[in-house]
């Protein structure tokens, strides 16, 4: 047992967790799968500096210091994350007020089979 | 003081089709868009075109100036902040960059014009939109850094998403929530792609990363191929190949008839980057982890020629043709990659350019037909004749036998260069076989579909909400352009496959790339990243603009 | 030169015809015009060839080259040698004829200027592939014909059968020219060259190669589809629903010889082999039978001539497969004959059907009457189709036999083919009696739709009479009129001297003329033996075949191919996000697992780990408990926010905990953010999901969900359990003493890639801006309120929180402001900062309801923060750009360290003004998108919302969830 497995671990069950919202027929847990991935990929890109214990990457006394890469990295998918999921949000709202249902197909599934087409 | 200008101007050249969208961007927020037809003919407005078209004009002439500058041959490289690559950010434009620069700066502006013509004007912000986009655009194909390649990914979609929802409507809408929602996942996929690679190697710089995915052992190659194929899946979702396509043709054929010709250069960046990373960066100089793609990619190539094809037979809506025409197009384009072969990827770059200028151009005359058919639109069923039969008509045809593959046309010419590159590889039956028969096919949906839009057609009827007959005049001219320039591509043909050859074979010389961007550092011998041990090492000389000597 | 004999129709004809015949109802002063200009120009070029002629004739040639695409071997290189030569006046004489033909045939009501436009390019075209020396470029005029003739068989195209025949003759030639272009790609591979002039010496090594059967198969697929040969003839009769003038033209004396030509201009390079002898002869045996046969039986006069055009297509190709000398020179003396009796029959028909308005021979009779003079031209030239002594017909026939004898010479089963040869002959003569009696004798004409023919206008009959002079004169003096021409045509064809040969009437009592007299015979007694009671007129041979004719089978499996697309793409696109999310999901799955099958994938790696630590433990626990909640409890809406704000907060504890401050504090604002929007989106929706997914749906996503879990966990526990090499070294011993700031990360972001951040402000930007545009027009009444209860929309709230709001502003903008300066070397920077302004700004709505709050802010619905991202991007770039201006590139940072009183030690570095840029962006975009949202509920002009208390019910189930939007 390590915090290397923990942190693993979490990472997949975060990421599992996401992808079976994502994949869900209505756009709020889709809405939500994403914030999950997105949490997920956060600690994975922030993982691949490893880990380390006391060690913020701010230049002080000798002392070791975790790569600072991965950190800015993350730093910009948060922003950039924060951007998509409001633009997601809203984008969710909008479609349901045009199609008037909030099924990610924009119509509510026929009672048969929940996959449609649409006569485009 | 002229000379110091000019090359102050060709020293910083790279840097400025990033810079000069955004700022023009950055001014038509400050001027502000109100949209809606209340703005019709508004100072505002006339201001915002003219703005917009110029800006994208001048960034048409910065692109094609940047191409001649690099069919000179030696590779412009652009370190941001000074800092010297791999530790700062670089441009690096080569004839490949410089090519899709100057096909995507030649499309936007006559679409640009086409969309002055009223669509503009059916929503908020679209110039200042279409110029964001064209800065992801332009940002994703003149750098030289992965990370920094996602974020002008980032850049780019987040503005098509916007783009493709212009004009709002619900078939947008639908279409646009699938868009959205795929790209973000894959946008996830690109992080954890990214996140292996730097894992593995420790570096962001496509140079660099070329060196040290070169010095990887066999178990270090493997997690790199693992990062490398989630990345070849998000370039796929762009590019639209099987099984990630079918996103595309509902997507294409609900956006606004300007938007979608812009999306003609999308589905290309995916190709640059599939050609950046998996025939360059993971090129067969990779050793361990070289051509990680190829057992996947010819296949899968032909078989979304082969699907795609099939689906433009399907097609009930002229929109929806061309649209998986765009898909077969990548398919074809994909199938000369996936030879990795230089004679393959130049066949492959004048399909390119040539099938981009040719889709963008039917896009905006499916709505010319469209608007010209009464309630019929652009379904594939007998309508009122068009008010311009013959003017669209030998259009339609100028472009339909373009993309069917028919001399004297381009598209007849890359077909020939794809064959022949094909030649005497192993995969040359295969390859033959599908292009050879797409073709056929293509042609059979295409006749089919010509004579229902321009020769089944019934008695006008009286109650075609057709506005004053003819398409205006700034719109036909629009997309008049944009067809002559994909018909110049055959007059031209020679000296752009002359470049293409050139851009195939500076692609396949890892060495100068590496020269040019890591010189300082002593080229393709750079030692840049050392074992992470959590401290600076050896404290280096605080030289910030010239690291060459902190780097020893 | 040779090039602009081709360009004159190319460009000027199509050009000028087309403008000047634009648009149908002209004005005939304007028809008249545009032929003439057709005229003009077809002459001209036919003058070009005449002053070239004589050397040609002399036994030399003209090249001409002119390089296009040399990379891939595509070249305008022309050559007139003795063998394009007499195709080049076949096809400009006839066009010159058929031009003054059209003139008088086309109604007032069908457009002048469409024909000739097209009709010019169709002759260049052919022109250009008599021409060409280059095989890529033959390929390219090749094309040309097919779509011209595509565009001239659909002229008519009110007419259903027109458009589906130009739909089948395209698709059949094109087809056929794919082929052809595959072979000549290959053929210039094996020889390394595409000049047709170099290639008939490289004959020998092209012949040896292994792929000279696939070669030589699709060249001959090209070929065989444009003659019309057997299987692939059925589509010539549909091509009949042409105009007739096209008719004449493309389908006797043009198009379909330009398969021939080819097979003559390459029997040199590809011929001479069994296989190609094989190929070629019986196609064109079999062809030559069975449709001389099958002509006899079609009651449509055009539908006769194709068949028989199909038929001497067949002699023809015969003639070429013999390889023979002498079998080319008859093979070419035909061609010329052909193209003369032919076009000239092809024509009378089309008087015929423009007289009485119709073409079926059972309807038609007794015309001599009427038209006399028309009778006797088509006879003469009947005469010369049947092979009649005295006419051109003749001639070439006993050649034909005579070599057809001479091949039966080598015994065994070779005699077939001079009986099957006698054959044919018998029916041509057959169905030559049947077409002159059924029009102009056999009885009165039947209920004509048009009941008085008479003699057509002398422009139609003109033509035909010319014509049937060259039959009758080509007939006599053989020799003398055609001799020569055909001489250097062979001579051009074989690549060397042609043999000794004499066109002679009369070569003594002979088989091959007594097999021509039982033709003769044996034909006419055929035809009355048949048509005895006119039993002929009831036959059908439509249904001899039944479903196993070649046009049957085109036709229904273009249908299936149509069809069975439409099934397939239906499945595929079946428009369900759901399923193209699995499909990307699982292509990502397979693609990160495919390097790690075979080959040594890498295990566990050797760094020492971390021990766990208790809370660490129970915060893990935490986190998988609220993953497995969320999985199965999802559908209550509201609280899998609360539970997905507790997995943000997990993620922000162990970037705390694992040394990585900055993130911990930016993950923790944007996830307050975040949680405000989704609560305010969560509004406008219904508050469950509904259980609506099957087992199997389940049990498949799960499926996916695991494995895209575990595979991220996998490569993340080996990356975690190896050490790694980094150029992160770089910036913590540079980002001090280079960038000014001990912060590495944040120095990292606004100095060594400050371009990232660039770009990711722009992105954030674009998202509000976004957001805005999207939900411009839309307004809707707060549904979810009227069930629950509250109020989304920021409405004014009790005193208390509005003066805690008021004092909380400032106190959050001072820290905001030490948060933005400390970034530089502490956490923070200007991003959390933004952030953290944005949400008390936000608390300003909350307290005072929106209206109020967009008045303190000045806000006018959004307008302001477009400005403020605006000018925060604008900050940020020109930044950059002030380095351009000490010649630096763009970003270059500079800094230094003044002493403020206050402040102390002030880092005052460019990276700071950068990151102002940074700041304001954020909040500008922060405030837009909450904004906007906000303004959705907002009733338009209320200026403020009723009062409703803001918490949400944490019970929806007491709520049903509402239905879609009143609209």
């Amino acid at each position: 047992m390590s915090l290397e497995f923990l942190l693993a671990s979490g990472i997949g069950a975060v990421t599992a967790t996401g992808i079976y919202l994502i994949l869900r027929g209505r756009t709020w847990p889709v809405v939500l799968g994403l914030s999950l991935l997105g949490y997920a990929v956060n600690l994975f890109i922030f993982a691949m500096g490893r880990l380390w214990r006391d060690a913020a990457p701010i230049l002080s006394a000798a002392g070791r210091m975790a790569d600072p890469v991965p950190q800015a990295l993350v730093l910009t998918a948060i922003v950039i994350g924060f951007a998509t999921t409001g633009f997601v949000i809203e984008l969710a709202l909008r479609t349901r007020h045009e199609t008037g249902s909030d099924h990610v197909d924009g119509h509510e599934p026929t009672p048969g089979h929940s996959e449609t087409r649409d006569s485009a | 003081m002229g000379e110091t200008l000019s090359d102050f101007f060709s020293v910083h050249l790279p840097i400025f089709p990033v810079l000069l969208p955004l700022l023009t961007a950055v001014a038509l927020l400050l001027i502000g868009d109100n949209g809606g037809e209340a703005s019709h003919g508004s100072p505002l407005l006339r201001w915002r075109r003219l703005i917009s078209v110029t800006s994208a004009t001048l960034g048409a002439a910065l692109a094609w100036t940047l191409m001649r500058q690099a069919d000179y041959g030696p590779l412009t490289v652009y370190a941001l902040g000074g800092w010297q690559a791999p530790f700062g950010i670089v441009l690096v434009v080569d004839r490949l960059s410089a090519l899709m620069l100057a096909l995507t700066w030649t499309i936007a502006v006559p679409v640009l014009c086409y969309a002055t013509a009223g669509w503009d004007t059916h929503g908020r912000y679209f110039h200042a939109l279409f110029h964001f986009q064209l800065m992801g655009l332009s940002g994703a194909f003149v750098t030289g850094d992965l990370f920094n390649l996602f974020v002008f990914f980032e850049v780019l979609l987040i503005s098509s998403y916007v783009l493709l929802l212009h004009g709002q409507g619900r078939q947008r809408f639908k279409a646009g929530l699938h868009y959205v929602i795929l790209n973000l996942v894959a946008s996830a996929l690109f992080l954890i792609g990214l996140a292996l690679i730097y894992g593995i190697t420790g570096t962001l710089n496509m140079a660099d990363l070329a060196l040290r995915i070169a010095q990887l052992g066999p178990q270090e190659a493997v997690l790199l191929k693992a990062g490398a194929m989630l990345l070849l899946v998000v370039f796929g979702l762009k590019a639209a190949i099987v099984p990630l396509y079918l996103w595309l043709p509902g997507t294409y054929a609900a956006a606004s008839a300007p938007v979608a010709a812009l999306f003609a250069v999308m589905t290309k960046v995916g190709v640059y980057s599939i050609i950046r990373v998996h025939a360059v960066m993971l090129g067969d100089g990779a050793s361990h982890a070289a051509l990680a793609a190829a057992p996947w990619l010819l296949p899968i190539a032909l078989l979304t020629t082969v699907l795609s094809v099939l689906g433009a037979l399907a097609a009930r809506s002229l929109a929806r043709l061309v649209a998986y025409l765009t898909v077969a197009s990548v398919g074809v384009i994909l199938a000369g990659v996936g030879l990795f072969t230089p004679a393959g990827l130049s066949a492959a770059l004048y399909y390119t350019v040539h099938s981009t200028l040719v889709i963008a151009a039917l896009f905006l005359l499916v709505e010319l037909v469209a608007s010209q058919r009464g309630d019929a639109e652009d379904r594939l069923q007998p309508a009122s004749p068009v008010a311009q039969p013959v003017l669209l008509g030998l259009m339609t045809l100028l472009g339909a036998a373009s993309v069917a593959g028919l001399p004297p046309l381009p598209g007849f010419l890359g077909k020939v260069m794809i064959l022949q590159s094909a030649l005497g590889t192993p995969a040359q039956n295969w390859v033959w076989a599908v292009v050879l028969s797409a073709g056929f096919f293509t042609l059979i949906g295409l006749a089919r579909a010509g004579s229902i839009l321009f020769w089944g057609v019934l008695p006008p009827e009286p109650h075609t909400r057709r506005a004053g007959g003819g398409s205006s005049r700034r719109m036909l001219s629009a997309t008049l352009g944009l067809l002559a320039l994909s018909l110049a591509l055959a007059v031209y043909a020679s000296p752009l496959k002359r470049y293409t050859d050139a851009a195939a074979a500076q692609l396949a010389d890892r060495a100068a790339y590496a020269d040019a961007v890591l010189g300082p550092l002593g080229g393709a011998a750079a030692q840049t990243t050392r074992p992470y041990r959590g401290d600076a090492g050896e404290v280096a000389p605080p030289t910030p603009h010239n690291p060459p000597q902190t780097a020893r | 030169m040779l090039f602009a004999l081709i360009l004159l129709p190319l460009l000027l004809g199509t050009v000028l015809t087309g403008w000047s015949g634009s648009g149908a109802l002209r004005p005939a002063s304007e028809r008249r015009r545009t032929a003439w200009l057709a005229a003009a120009i077809t002459g001209a070029s036919l003058g070009l060839l005449l002053a070239q002629a004589p050397a040609v004739m002399a036994g030399g040639s003209l090249r001409s080259f002119t390089p296009w695409v040399p990379e891939i071997g595509l070249n305008l290189s022309f050559a007139l040698d003795g063998l394009s030569l007499m195709f080049a006046l076949m096809i400009t004489c006839i066009g010159l004829l058929i031009i003054v033909y059209a003139h008088h045939y086309l109604g007032p009501k069908d457009s002048t200027g469409k024909f000739y436009s097209t009709l010019m390019l169709f002759m260049a075209a052919m022109l250009g592939i008599v021409l060409s020396d280059n095989l890529l470029l033959l390929v390219v005029f090749w094309e040309l014909t097919s779509i011209s003739s595509f565009l001239l068989v659909g002229y008519w195209q009110h007419r259903a059968d027109a458009r589906s025949g130009a739909r089948m003759a395209l698709a059949v030639t094109s087809g056929g020219g794919l082929a052809l272009l595959g072979g000549f790609v290959l053929l210039g591979q094996m020889a390394g060259t595409d000049e047709i002039s170099q290639l008939m010496a490289l004959a020998p090594r092209i012949q040896a190669d292994a792929r000279y059967p696939v070669a030589l198969g699709l060249i001959l697929l090209g070929c065989f589809t444009k003659s019309a040969q057997f299987p692939f003839h059925f589509w010539l009769p549909q091509a009949m629903a042409a105009p007739t003038p096209v008719s004449a033209y493309l389908h006797s004396a043009t198009m379909v010889k330009a398969g021939i030509f080819l097979l003559a201009r390459l029997t040199p390079v590809i011929g001479g082999t069994d296989l190609f002898m094989a190929l070629v002869m019986t196609t064109g045996l079999a062809t030559m039978l069975f449709a001389a046969f099958i002509a006899l039986f079609k009651h449509d006069v055009k539908g006769l001539l194709a068949y028989s055009t199909v038929s001497h297509l067949g002699l023809i190709t015969f003639l070429i497969g013999l390889g023979s000398p002498l079998a080319a020179v008859a093979a070419l003396f035909h061609i010329l004959n052909h193209a003369s009796f032919k076009a000239a029959l092809f024509m009378t028909a089309g008087i015929v059907d423009h007289e009485t308005g119709t073409r079926d021979m059972r309807q038609l009779g007794g015309l001599y009457k009427s038209m006399p003079w028309m009778a006797t031209l088509a006879m003469v030239a009947a005469a010369g189709m049947a092979g009649v002594p005295l006419f051109n017909g003749f001639v070439s026939k006993e050649m034909f036999l005579t070599e057809a004898v001479a091949f039966a010479q080598g015994g065994g089963w070779r005699w077939l083919v001079p009986a099957a040869a006698a054959l044919a002959a018998l029916c041509s003569v057959a169905y030559s009696v049947r077409l002159v009696h059924d029009l102009f004798f056999n009885g009165p004409a039947r209920d004509l739709p048009q009941p008085h023919p008479h003699e057509p206008p002398l422009g139609m009959k003109a033509p035909v009479a010319l014509l049937a002079a060259v039959c009758v004169a080509v007939g006599l003096l053989p020799a003398l009129l055609a001799g020569p021409m055909v001489k250097v045509a062979a001579s051009a064809m074989l690549g060397r001297a042609a043999p000794e040969f004499h066109l002679a009437l009369w070569h003594g009592f002979n088989l091959p003329l007594l097999l021509s007299v039982l033709a003769l015979g044996g034909g006419a007694g055929l035809y009355v033996a048949l048509a005895r009671g006119g039993r002929l007129h009831r036959m059908n041979s439509e249904n001899w075949f039944g479903a196993l004719t070649g046009l049957n089978l085109f036709t229904r499996s273009m249908d299936r191919l149509f069809s069975s697309a439409g099934h397939l793409t239906n499945k595929l696109e079946n428009a369900s996000l759901q399923r193209y999310q699995a499909w990307m999901l699982l292509a990502a799955v397979a693609a990160a697992a495919a390097p790690f099958w075979g080959g040594d994938a890498p295990g566990t790696g050797a760094r020492t780990l971390l021990p766990v630590s208790l809370p660490a433990l129970v915060l893990w626990a935490l986190l998988l408990a609220a993953c497995g909640w969320l999985a199965l409890r999802h559908h209550q809406r509201f609280s899998s926010v609360v539970v997905l704000g507790a997995v943000g907060l997990a993620t922000s504890i162990s970037f705390i905990a694992l040394s990585a401050p900055d993130l911990a504090l930016t993950q923790l604002t944007v996830d307050v953010v975040s949680t405000v929007l989704l609560l305010m989106g969560l509004a406008l929706l219904p508050q469950q999901s509904p259980h609506e997914s099957s087992r199997r749906r389940k049990a498949r996503d799960a499926a996916l969900a695991l494995a895209g879990g575990a595979g991220v966990a996998w490569l993340a526990w080996l990356m975690l359990t190896r050490d790694h090499d980094s150029i992160a070294w770089y910036f913590l011993s540079q980002s001090a003493v280079a960038g000014g700031g001990t912060n590495v990360v944040n120095v990292i972001l606004v100095d060594f890639r400050g371009y990232d951040t660039m770009g990711e402000i722009t992105v954030l930007g674009i998202a509000a801006i976004g957001v805005l545009a999207l939900m411009d027009g839309m307004r809707t009444r707060r549904p979810a309120l009227d069930v629950a209860g509250r109020a989304w929309t920021f409405a004014a709230q009790p005193l208390m929180l509005r003066v805690a709001a008021r004092v909380l502003l400032p106190l959050a903008l001072v820290v905001a402001f030490y948060i933005f300066m400390r970034g530089h070397n502490q956490p923070g920077g200007g991003f959390i900062a933004g952030l953290i302004t944005a949400v008390t700004l936000v608390l300003q709505y909350m307290a005072n309801g929106q209206s109020r709050a967009e008045n303190l802010l000045r806000a006018q619905g959004g307008r302001r923060f477009v400005v403020w991202i605006g000018v925060g991007l604008g900050i940020a770039v020109l930044t950059g750009l002030g380095a351009l201006v000490f010649g630096q590139p763009f970003l270059t940072s500079a800094h230094g360290q003044p002493h403020l009183p206050i402040l102390g030690e002030l880092p005052l570095a460019t990276a700071a003004l950068f990151d102002l840029g940074v700041y304001i962006t954020v909040v500008g975009a922060t405030l837009l998108t909450l904004s906007t949202l906000g303004n959705v509920t907002r009733e338009p002009g209320s200026s403020a919302a009723p009062r409703l208390n803001p918490s949400p019910n944490p019970n929806p189930s007491s709520s049903p969830s509402p239905g879609r939007i009143p609209s």
